[in-house]
């Protein structure tokens, strides 16, 4: 089992649980940051939809997740990605790091979500309350983000 | 032969979601793919005419403009993501 685990899912998923998970059995362990990504109603959005390449995108996930797990030797975690059609109020991205320091469990989580953002083939498309619909763009205060690693 | 494969808006403009293609032996890196599908359509012409906003993965790993693409079986073309 990797020392970070990555999902792909449509469903929504327990954050509190994926991390009692994580920390079951362990005495080792002295930081867990648990981190969920949600859909902010915007605009008037009604829903966020998820699109991503499925051949790709899991093996990209855990090919981030491995990444992190490299940088920070003694991280533990998951990362769990949602696709579909997604409602205001909603989760979308869970990342819940542990370690035996709290440094290295925030900066593998800061990590992670900024990879995640820049590195995963997914696609959000808002949908408003008047039937419109809209691509979101790419943010170039992400990609700085991803980059500062 | 390789898959050419749409995502999100790059898709839409496009009208289909993938193709099976043959492509010529001029065709060796991803600039030039792109230069040879925005000729088979409007809708392709339209999706791929601005480069800044197309990225490309040959065989699942992201690639760049000169990334070769003989050989590969599948290409997928998208605008930057936005997970997370």
């Amino acid at each position: 089992m990797p020392a970070i685990g990555a999902r792909l899912q449509t469903d929504e998923f327990d954050g509190a649980a994926e991390q009692a998970a994580l920390l079951a059995g362990r005495r080792d362990l002295g930081a867990a940051v648990n981190f969920t990504g949600l859909v902010r109603a915007d605009d008037g959005l009604v829903a966020l939809t998820l699109e991503h390449y499925p051949a790709m995108t899991l093996g990209q996930m855990q090919a981030i997740a491995d990444a992190a797990a490299a940088r920070w030797p003694g991280v533990v975690g998951t990362i769990i990605h949602r696709h579909g059609r997604l409602l205001p109020g909603e989760s979308i991205v869970l990342v819940v790091t542990a370690a035996p320091h709290r440094a290295d469990a925030f900066a593998a989580a800061s990590f992670l979500m900024d990879w995640l953002k820049t590195k995963a083939p997914f696609w959000k498309r808002e949908e408003f309350a008047d039937g419109t619909t809209r691509w979101v763009e790419a943010r170039a205060h992400d990609d700085d983000a991803a980059a500062r690693w | 032969m390789a898959e050419i494969l749409y995502f999100a808006w790059v898709r839409e403009a496009v009208g289909i979601d993938g193709e099976t293609l043959a492509l010529p032996a001029t065709v060796s890196t991803v600039a030039g793919l792109l230069d040879w599908l925005a000729q088979r359509s409007p809708g392709h012409a339209a999706a791929l005419a601005d480069r800044s906003r197309i990225r490309v993965a040959v065989d699942q790993a992201f690639a760049g403009p000169d990334t070769p693409v003989t050989g590969a079986r599948e290409i997928a073309i998208f605008p930057p993501v936005t997970g997370g």
